[in-house]
């Protein structure tokens, strides 16, 4: 980790260099804290993921990034005595609200994880699921959300010929595209990727890293990585956690170039994580 | 040489030739038992086997028919009872209840009941059927099947569904799935070879199972489709057909032993393709 430098600043990427407009807020926490049992996992987090941004996580492991983004859609209810206190809030709906119904929920919220994980059926099948979870649509309306949601993911041409063939049977990279695919079919409004690109050689990382460029024009987008280049080159704004706490969040340019924060710089230098 | 070695060197040859002379000790009797099976068994099947039913005593006619059909019938519908249940309770243990204290419960008296001996299970049945129904019955006989059959498949149902990865769960959650489909349409898929293997293992324990159909169904010398009625089977009339003094019934014994045996082996083969599918993908 001693080889990054202040110098991903130059790194290749549109980072911007001008301040983007303040866009309209899409997720807004105030005050979230949470909960591992006893284990105080996050402190008083406020911040605003705005509209069709890309907004990086960056932080040592354990520092509660990928803890936040599962508060997001609520992933942490699906185990006992993990508890979330605070506000937050996706438009006007208030996601912690316990009457909430959670998968209408995660339609709205998508997630991408760190393992590419395909269900075990077809590529076709992969991505009508997904669908059939929300809408009763034709066979050929169906056919044609399948292409689309696959060009989205950046995978329609080297996958078109065999719709049939196991979505295990793709590489590592290509499922990982195809749950992005998936994802985008069932048009979330936020799409969350949890480290997408930790289990992918350079080339597929780069494919994604694109990829999710591109959907920040329909989504509004939330990245948690390891990858401060990666930060650097994907996000808008970024976000830096330390034990839990958010000690900082700026456009990532400035939090790349000038940090306000001695911990934020010493991280982004390399000098601890 | 460093004289560490040198002995570190020799326990190795010794502790390997132990072990291998130990495994060698218990694949000879099977190999063994398996070739007077073989010899015997293949000496007493012929035509009438499948097509006549058992003799009468004295009689140097006669097949296994009424026995192979009641085998059959008692096996699946012992396996049709316990195998959804077992399914159902492995899912339990495995999704529904993973962090229930009650799980932890469950789970110790199916391991109880697992190795529980299968004379038990047909005393419990013969005390909570037999008795009570004024007889014995092919129907008190697939209870004690299913009753053996439901704790392996919930073991290998709740083994079977912990290897599918979480993050495949997550994932499907993350689409909105409700817990139902994630269970019936992911992890089932997922962990599908395997849950029919568990079926199959089952399916062949129950299959040579003598003690819990001697106090059930006991036995039939005719042909009998009668499930409240006694029904003939192939491990009972083995066990009586030993015992008699008739050469002709000891032959026709080796047969159903022998029948039995390779139906346990087509299952086994069965079971092991299928879990090797599971691994390959």
């Amino acid at each position: 980790m001693t080889e990054l430098s202040v110098s991903v600043s130059n790194a290749s990427g549109p980072v911007p260099q001008v301040a983007l407009p303040e866009a309209a807020p899409k997720v807004t926490a105030r005050g979230l804290n949470f909960y591992y049992g006893e284990h105080h996992a996050l402190k008083d987090i406020n911040l605003t993921l705005g509209t069709h941004r890309v907004t990086a996580f960056i932080g040592p492991s354990g520092c509660g990034k990928s803890t936040l983004l599962r508060i997001f859609n609520r992933m942490y209810d699906l185990y006992p005595g993990q508890r979330a206190t605070g506000q937050l809030l996706l438009d006007q709906t208030n996601v912690l609200d316990p009457k909430l119904d959670l998968n209408l929920l995660r339609a709205r919220v998508g997630m991408v994880f760190q393992k590419p994980t395909p269900f075990p059926m077809t590529i076709y099948e992969n991505i009508a699921f997904g669908i059939r979870l929300y809408e009763k649509v034709s066979k050929s309306e169906m056919d044609d959300r399948v292409e689309r949601a696959l060009r989205g993911g950046a995978l329609w041409n080297e996958v078109k010929d065999k719709l049939n063939a196991s979505g295990l049977s793709l590489s590592g990279g290509q499922q990982q595209r195809l749950c992005i695919a998936r994802t985008v079919a069932v048009r979330p409004e936020v799409i969350l990727f949890d480290e997408p690109c930790s289990a992918l050689d350079p080339i597929s990382t780069a494919k994604i890293e694109e990829l999710i460029q591109e959907l920040a024009e329909d989504y509004t987008i939330a990245i948690v990585t390891h990858n401060m280049q990666q930060a650097a080159r994907v996000s808008d704004k970024t976000a830096f956690m330390y034990l839990g706490e958010l000690v900082e969040f700026d456009d990532t340019n400035k939090i790349f170039t000038s940090p306000r924060d001695r911990r934020t710089q010493d991280y982004i230098t390399g000098r601890f994580g | 040489m460093n004289p560490i070695y040198v002995s570190r060197r020799r326990n190795n040859v010794i502790v390997k030739y132990l072990c291998l002379g130990a495994a060698l000790f218990g694949v000879t009797w099977l190999a063994l038992i398996l070739f007077t099976l073989f010899f015997n068994g293949l000496a007493g099947i012929n035509f009438a086997v499948f097509t006549q039913d058992t003799p009468p005593p004295g009689s140097t006619d006669g097949g296994l028919r009424n026995a192979i059909i009641g085998s059959i019938i008692m096996t699946m519908i012992g396996v049709g009872i316990g195998a959804p249940l077992g399914l159902f309770a492995g899912t339990y243990l495995a999704e529904y209840g993973k962090h229930d204290k009650l799980t932890s419960v469950i789970r110790f008296i199916n391991d109880i009941l697992l190795s529980a001996p299968s004379i038990i299970i047909g005393l419990f049945i013969y005390g909570a059927i037999v008795v009570p129904m004024g007889g014995f019955s092919a129907f008190a006989g697939c209870l004690a099947l299913a009753v053996i059959v439901i704790p392996v498949v919930v073991r290998t149902t709740e083994d079977m569904l912990g290897l599918v990865p979480n993050p495949l769960r997550e994932a499907a959650s993350a689409l909105g799935m409700p817990r139902s489909l994630v269970i019936r349409r992911i992890a089932y898929r997922a962990a599908r070879a395997g849950l029919i293997t568990g079926v199959l293992l089952a399916t062949a324990r129950v299959a040579g199972e003598t003690a819990p159909l001697l106090f059930t169904a006991l036995s039939n010398q005719f042909f009998s489709l009668d499930l409240t009625k006694t029904m003939a089977n192939l491990p009972v009339t083995i066990n009586n057909f030993v015992q008699s003094p008739y050469a002709y019934w000891k032959q026709l014994a080796w047969a159903g032993a022998l029948l039995i045996t390779l139906t346990v082996l087509a299952l086994n083969i069965g079971a092991r393709i299928l879990g090797a599918e599971r691994i390959s993908k």
